[in-house]
């Protein structure tokens, strides 16, 4: 038997089937430690699906009028809520008034959505999008399917972007010395600072992909003689510059094609989360792993990692080694690749994964690609000498057109902190970049700064940095701005404004311009530099129109001649690498927050990380072995294991690298190596740049060093303690679950092998037939399960699909339905208590042993069950099925009973504990109940965001997954106004639209044609449906798991899994 | 800018009528495509067109200037050229979809319209009013009332008598407020009138029916809809293109009001029986659209007019005008009740649930003109054998159309 599908102990069958009695034995696939043990605890947590006690509930000891709440209390209530209602309701309508245009411009109609093409820019990161405008206000943003670069795709940041722009702690006008001034007083102020300055002028900026941008910067420059530009990214790829200029002698980065790759190997490159350039790769590394179900045949990416990554978590097969190792495993690679086997690496499982990778790469020559997270250079040019070896140069590498995404090479800012601190700086302008809170030694830059006479910021908030400056002049938001951007050499992506700017803020560009003595600004500044080369007025505005600017043909896939002659050195230097002490530490970036851009953004706060399931903190990421040893924590001991995990507060550790601690809460993750540590960077951030940074995590730049010029974000001499404290980390992964009789959990995910799958392509299928054969099998399992009629469906019957294969976790489904939805925020201690009102949220499952396990994500919202038992137990119909499939749910109907989200075998149903959106008619029930980040949710400014489209949801009702009824309905309408049937184009869901990897597909499964229709029935032996047995005849199929591993690689382990595993769940059959 | 406002819209106007011009009579025809600019005796945006066909020299020209006025000019006519000139060169829309005969028609009906003041109203025509029974019948429940009344007194009376008769002993008789079935019955009467008069003032909480505000210009749609005959869409356009039926910016206004500064209709009342002074209103829009007589007109000029809102819906409802005027083909007037003879505009429905839900159950869909539907293909087979009731239709209902997630989400 090679299915994971667990099926829960008593489940009531009229024949029992053998396949079933066989799973029973193995519980393989787990959410958590106390579900792996089936720990005590855990089976009294899932009894409930509400943690909380209900305020009425007697203590049963005593009688009624003892009781805590006593009828008393009861009538004071009803009395009080009675004449609350009356108050409220004899209150006179409020007079409102209509106003209307004074001038209409042609082409606004009110109500109706404008969409302009648009480019999310942060720091480097570029990513072509369309925002969408409703009556003046940018509410969304979705990916420009025109680019071809990210293909209509996004990330979790850029769909969370549009709520930065309506942050309440956005700077409002400029300052000098944090007095409020004009812009003229500044633009006067700093013309006589920087006329007779003695040290010269830097401009400090994150990496500038922006062509136009450039130029300005290079007028600006040449007005002050011995200036320059200095580009600093916080988490750098200087170590790959270097690199490539010694082997390819270009200082800069390749464009990678990950679609073109057979074989994968990542040295320890997150490049699906946060690497270079994720949203571009997530597309490409989805072509390689989409099956064909009639010729299936997938890339293998086999990945190396210290802790536990998204990307990791991905691969197909995934080692773990000490971060001090990475050197020697890229030259145990290239030696490898090269024929002259593996060398220096004694772990054997460590030595075999390397050989096995090495034989991928050779057997996949010129479809293969090693890419490495790595910022050493001699590791880069390791990393490039196999690339050459596997014939990656012309194929999956492409040196024709480079990425720009980052430029920043340490040495540079490394001797501006030393200029500055010697006095030879007079001006710094600052835009984007902010050293004293991303570099690691922030005192050293910070003196430097003081010595600076003129330092001018142009950072949009009251950053780090900013606070310590002269001049604050805040630039605009990119929604407010003109401009382009360079995302690779030959694909442009324009900037255009959605809206006026909100504050007095100005763009950095006009700023430099104007004192250049430029007496254009930046607008026509852009404007002249794209008419001239795409061909006039007529030619700038179809390119703003479609956004982006492609190369007529795309360049060849070509390689750049290598030069090897530093490999030897670089091999020799990594093989005399030093050990690593007792404990290594790994920094890290989380998909949301970055290196601390998305900090004070409240959706991204509230998203959980794909792989920790966490929220709202940074914390120490530690293995289960070292677990064992440093805190004193058997997981697989089930008493244990639930004082760990049953109770939000977690054990703190104190860390100390060169002299400086930081004390964190340690969070137990299987899959990271038993010696490292991770700590993501990006938190610890100043209260200035919003409520939402204020007070969360710590900031583990601190622990960053130099490793010969370049920055090492891991160090390898790290002391952890363990601390008597402990501190509340807000997880989501034990929320949420919930075992019945009927089915538990673990039967939701399928999964299995490439190589299972061929020799046996209909599994799943058989088992789905066999299992459902007592009521009618596959076919009339329908009309056959139930006693409950079946229902026509004419017209429309909406659906979805869920590919496991392209979804990666990235989250950036999450929060587009959180931005389309108006899905509250509910801040960290809601979080903690398991209030979190995510509609969509991507479960990660383990599977396989404890210390390297498999991963599989799998996105989770309402499935719209057309026999849903959700409906049966309203008792006001405030749920109920509509004729196209959906389930509906009816916020003004809802009393607020939650059966429904008690009855929901998915749990996929959330309550308005509080007044979160600041709905309800009765204003005072906000303070104290919900936390700051809430209440500035519902401050005027950021509740622009909102869209009119979906109503607000107040205190005490209900909701969920509406796939996104309002695009529905928008959707059909626009084929009613032309008179013809519906089409897949009419409309899209957000998740799907969001989705890098068109994970998701939706549309009319009673149309043959459409898309949904076509997965389902060109996928016949992966789709399943989740919980099928229950008979809620779910709307949405997922199409399982494959992975492309050998199948004993995983089986064997399994098979020996720790023996005390087994005796508890023996003991666990014998207390049934 | 307005002028290509008003000829895009005028045009877009155009073509969404043009299908159904071909039958029809001369007053449909101008309403729908004249009356924008011009009435018959009255110089509007255009000039007053009783004998038009005697000013024109020559019945083809004519012909050729109404179908393609741009056209025309280009040919240098001296006269056509003349007006051009004498109307600001405010250019006159396009008709090619108007035919000869059409334009016979229209121009049969200005001809037929006669002068102001030269017809009296049909006099003595007493107005025919539909019968309310509730006093009727009031009346006679009264009397039945009274009637059972004083035969119970009369009964009890008799009883009384024949008991005495008998020599039975006299019962004290009980006072009628300490009598037991009548303070029961009293106690479920005030019950069952209370408790209806609770829910329905309750139902009714928030409702605004016959709502009519005081607004910041004595606006009538009486004389602007109903009496000059402007297409509602020409001001409400926004409700075949989206979600609201928007209001007109006060540019749309002056399309017509730079050449119409004076009220010389019938007189104008509000609602309380204050005599309306027109012209005075039309300062006021003055007022707000920056405008001085005699002097252009400039657009930047303008201040939005503070409307006061008539129709409000709750936030947890979505309703789309385009899905009804557009999709559905709905009147305006089936929600918004007889627009064309309110002066001020007062809410005509109560806009509660139960009211629309009992519309989506009466009216049918575009359920074989419109292409969408011919996705339902069993109801198609349904309707042509019969199963389904074909002069029934498919009614909104039937596909779904009062399901809670069709308005509310």
């Amino acid at each position: 038997m090679f299915l994971y599908n667990i099926t829960g102990a008593g489940v009531a069958r009229k024949q029992p089937i053998a396949i079933n009695q066989h799973i029973m034995e193995q519980k393989k696939i787990w959410q958590s430690f106390g579900e792996l043990n089936q720990s005590e605890a855990y089976n009294k947590d899932v009894k409930d699906e509400f943690k909380e006690e209900l305020p009425f509930v007697a203590d049963e000891s005593k009688s009624f009028l003892e009781a805590k709440a006593p009828r008393r209390d009861f009538l004071k209530y009803l009395g009080f809520s009675t004449a609350a209602a009356a108050a409220a309701a004899s209150c006179e309508m409020p007079v409102k008034k209509s106003i209307p245009f004074a001038n209409r411009p042609e082409d606004v109609v009110p109500g109706v959505s404008k969409y302009y093409a648009t480019t999310y820019v942060q720091d480097g990161d570029v990513v072509s999008v369309v925002a969408k405008v409703r009556d003046g206000r940018p509410i969304k943003l979705e990916g420009n399917d025109l680019s071809h670069v990210t293909e209509g795709g996004t990330s979790a940041r850029v769909q969370a972007a549009v709520l930065d722009l309506y942050d309440t702690a956005r700077l409002r006008f400029p300052t000098i010395d944090g007095k409020e001034v004009t812009f003229e007083a500044a633009d006067k102020s700093i013309a006589d600072a920087l006329t007779g300055l003695s040290g010269s002028v830097v401009v400090l900026t994150s990496t500038i992909t922006s062509p136009s941008t450039k130029e300005t910067i290079a007028q600006f420059l040449a007005k002050y003689p011995g200036s320059r530009h200095v580009t600093y990214d916080a988490v750098s790829y200087s170590g790959m510059l270097q690199a490539n200029e010694l082997t390819y002698g270009k200082k800069a980065i390749p464009s990678y094609h990950f679609d073109n790759a057979k074989a994968i190997v990542s040295l320890g490159a997150d490049f699906l989360g946060t690497w270079l350039s994720p949203v571009e790769f997530a597309k490409q590394y989805a072509k390689g792993k989409k099956i064909n179900e009639k010729n299936p045949e997938m890339s293998k990416h086999i990945h190396f990692e210290s802790v536990a990554s998204l990307t990791g978590s991905n691969a197909d097969e995934k080692y773990l080694h000490r971060p001090s190792e990475t050197a020697a495993i890229a030259a145990a690679l290239l030696s490898a690749v090269n024929g002259a086997g593996v060398t220096g690496i004694s772990n054997p499982k460590l030595k075999a994964g390397i050989e096995k990778a090495a034989k991928a790469l050779s057997e996949n020559k010129g479809a293969a690609l090693v890419v490495s997270g790595s910022n050493d250079v001699n590791v880069q040019v390791i990393v490039n000498a196999i690339n050459e070896a596997v014939g990656a140069g012309g194929k999956t590498i492409n040196w024709a057109v480079t990425s720009n995404y980052r430029a920043g090479v340490d040495a540079d800012f490394t001797k501006l902190v030393e200029d500055m601190n010697a006095g030879t700086v007079g001006a710094l302008l600052i835009s984007g970049a902010n050293p004293s809170y991303t570099w690691f030694d922030a005192d050293k830059f910070n003196a430097g700064l003081k010595k600076v006479k003129a330092s001018i910021s142009f950072n949009t908030k009251e950053d780090e940095t900013s606070v310590l400056c002269k001049y604050v002049l805040p630039d605009n938001h990119f929604l407010e701005s003109w401009g382009d951007a360079e995302a690779k050499t030959g694909y442009f992506s324009l900037i255009q404004p959605t809206i006026y700017p909100l504050f007095k803020t100005r763009q950095w560009q006009d700023s430099l311009l104007k004192w250049s003595g430029s007496s254009v600004d930046y607008l026509a500044f852009v404007k002249n530099y794209w008419s001239v080369k795409v061909g006039g007025e007529t030619g700038w505005d179809k390119a703003l129109q479609d956004g982006v600017i492609n190369p007529a043909t795309a360049p060849a896939v070509s390689g750049a001649p290598f030069n090897g002659a530093a490999v030897a050195a670089a091999v020799a230097a990594a093989t005399s690498a030093k050990k690593g002490g007792e404990l290594e530490l790994v920094l890290y970036e989380k998909v949301g927050i970055g290196a601390g851009q998305g900090a004070s953004n409240p959706w991204l706060q509230e998203l959980p990380d794909p792989v920790t399931r966490a929220t709202w903190d940074n914390y120490v990421i530690v293995s289960p072995a070292l677990a064992k040893t440093l805190l004193n924590i058997d997981l697989n001991n089930g008493g244990q294991a639930d004082a760990y995990e049953v109770n939000p507060p977690k054990p703190v550790v104190k860390v100390t690298v060169n002299g400086k601690s930081l004390e964190l809460p340690a969070l137990i993750i299987p899959g990271t190596q038993e010696n490292t540590i991770g700590i993501a960077v990006g938190y610890g951030r100043s209260e200035k740049i919003g409520k939402a940074a204020a007070g969360v995590g710590k900031n583990a730049f601190i622990f960053a060093g130099l490793s010969g010029s370049t920055v090492s974000l891991s160090n390898s001499a790290v002391k952890v303690e363990a601390t008597k404290e402990k501190y509340p980390v807000a997880l989501t992964q034990t929320h949420s679950r919930y075992d019945t009789a009927q089915g538990n959990r673990t039967e939701v995910m399928k999964e299995l092998t490439l190589s299972e799958y061929k020799a046996h392509p209909t599994e799943i299928r058989d088992e789905r037939e066999a299992e459902l054969k007592p009521y009618g099998g596959l076919e009339k399992f329908e009309g056959q399960g139930t006693i409950y009629p079946v229902y026509d469906r004419p017209g429309i019957k909406w659906g979805m699909s869920v590919d496991l294969n392209s979804c990666n976790g990235c989250g950036a489904c999450v929060v587009a339905c959180n931005a389309e939805n108006n899905v509250s925020v509910v801040g960290k201690p809601e979080v903690l208590r398991g209030h979190e009102m995510h509609w969509l949220r991507i479960d990660r499952y383990f599977s396989g042993d404890m210390d390297n396990p498999n991963v599989v994500f799998q996105p989770m919202m309402c499935q719209h069950c057309d026999n849903a038992p959700c409906e049966n137990v309203c008792p006001v119909a405030a749920t109920n099925h509509s004729s196209e499939g959906l389930n509906q749910m009816t916020y003004n109907r809802c009393i607020g009973t939650r059966y429904c989200a008690n009855n929901c075998p998915y749990k996929v149903r959330r309550f308005n504990w509080a007044d979160y959106t600041g709905a309800d008619s009765f204003p005072d029930n906000q303070e104290g109940i919900v936390n700051d980040v809430v209440l500035n949710m519902n401050d005027d400014l950021t509740r622009m965001v909102l869209n009119p489209d979906v109503t607000v949801r107040s205190r005490g009702v209900i909701e969920k997954c509406s796939f996104c009824v309002q695009r529905l309905q928008e959707g059909k309408l626009a084929a009613k106004k032309s008179s013809r049937p519906l089409e897949d184009g009419d409309l899209k869901v957000a998740c799907q639209q969001a989705c890098p990897t068109h994970a998701i597909t939706f549309g009319n499964a009673n149309n043959k044609e459409s898309a949904i229709s076509k997965v389902r029935v060109e996928n016949p032996n992966r789709q399943f449906y989740v919980l099928e047995q229950l008979h809620v005849l779910p709307g949405v199929t997922y199409l399982a798991k494959v992975r492309n591993a050998d199948e004993e690689h995983e089986g064997k382990e399994k098979h020996e899994a720790a023996p005390e595993k087994k005796e508890a769940e023996a003991k666990h059959e014998a207390a049934h | 800018m307005p002028k290509t406002l008003l000829l895009s819209t005028l045009l877009f106007l155009g073509s969404f009528f043009a299908g159904s011009v071909a039958a029809q009579d001369g007053k449909t025809l101008f309403s729908t495509n004249c009356a924008s600019c011009h009435a018959v005796h009255k110089k509007l945006t255009g000039p007053a067109l009783a004998g038009v066909e005697d000013r024109w020299p020559d019945r083809t020209k004519l012909n050729a200037w109404i179908k393609n006025s741009a056209a025309f000019l280009k040919t240098g006519d001296a006269y056509a050229n003349n007006l051009y000139n004498e109307y600001n060169k405010t250019a006159m829309n396009l008709f090619p979809g108007l035919s000869d005969k059409d334009i016979d028609a229209i121009l049969g009906y200005i001809k037929s319209v006669p002068a102001p003041g030269s017809e009296k109203p049909a006099a003595g025509a007493a107005p025919v009013e539909e019968g309310d029974n509730t006093l009727l019948f009031g009346i006679l429940t009264l009397i039945l009332a009274v009637v059972a009344l004083i035969l119970l007194q009369v009964n009890s009376n008799l009883r009384k008598l024949s008991d005495e008769r008998i020599g039975e002993p006299e019962t004290t008789p009980i006072p009628f407020l300490r009598n037991k079935r009548n303070i029961a019955f009293i106690a479920v009467l005030l019950f069952i009138v209370g408790g209806y008069l609770t829910t329905k003032g309750a139902m009714g909480l928030g409702r605004s029916q016959d709502y009519q505000p005081e607004q910041p210009i004595f606006y009538s749609h009486k004389v602007h809809a109903g009496v000059n005959q402007i297409n509602c869409l020409y001001c409400h356009g926004g409700a075949q293109e989206g979600k609201h039926s928007n209001i007109p910016s006060v540019n749309v206004c002056m399309n017509c009001h730079q050449a119409i500064n004076e009220y010389k209709g019938e007189k104008l009342y509000t609602e309380a029986g204050v005599e309306v002074d027109g012209t005075k209103e039309i300062q006021k829009l003055y007022k707000y659209a920056g405008f001085e007589s005699g002097k252009p007109y400039d657009a930047t000029k303008s201040k939005p007019i503070e409307w006061v809102r008539i129709h409000n819906l709750p936030d947890h409802v979505y309703f789309n005008h385009s899905q009804h005027v557009k999709a559905g083909q709905v009147q305006c007037q089936t929600c918004h009740g007889e627009i064309t003879k309110m002066d001020e505009v007062k809410q005509f429905a109560d806009l509660s649930m139960g009211w629309c839900i009992n519309c989506h159950r009466e009216t049918k869909v575009q359920f074989k003109d419109n292409g969408f539907y011919s996705i339902y293909e069993k109801y198609h087979q349904d309707l042509k054998s019969g199963k389904m009731d074909s002069t029934k239709g498919v009614t909104v209902e039937a596909i779904g159309g009062t399901e809670c997630q069709k308005c509310h989400y």
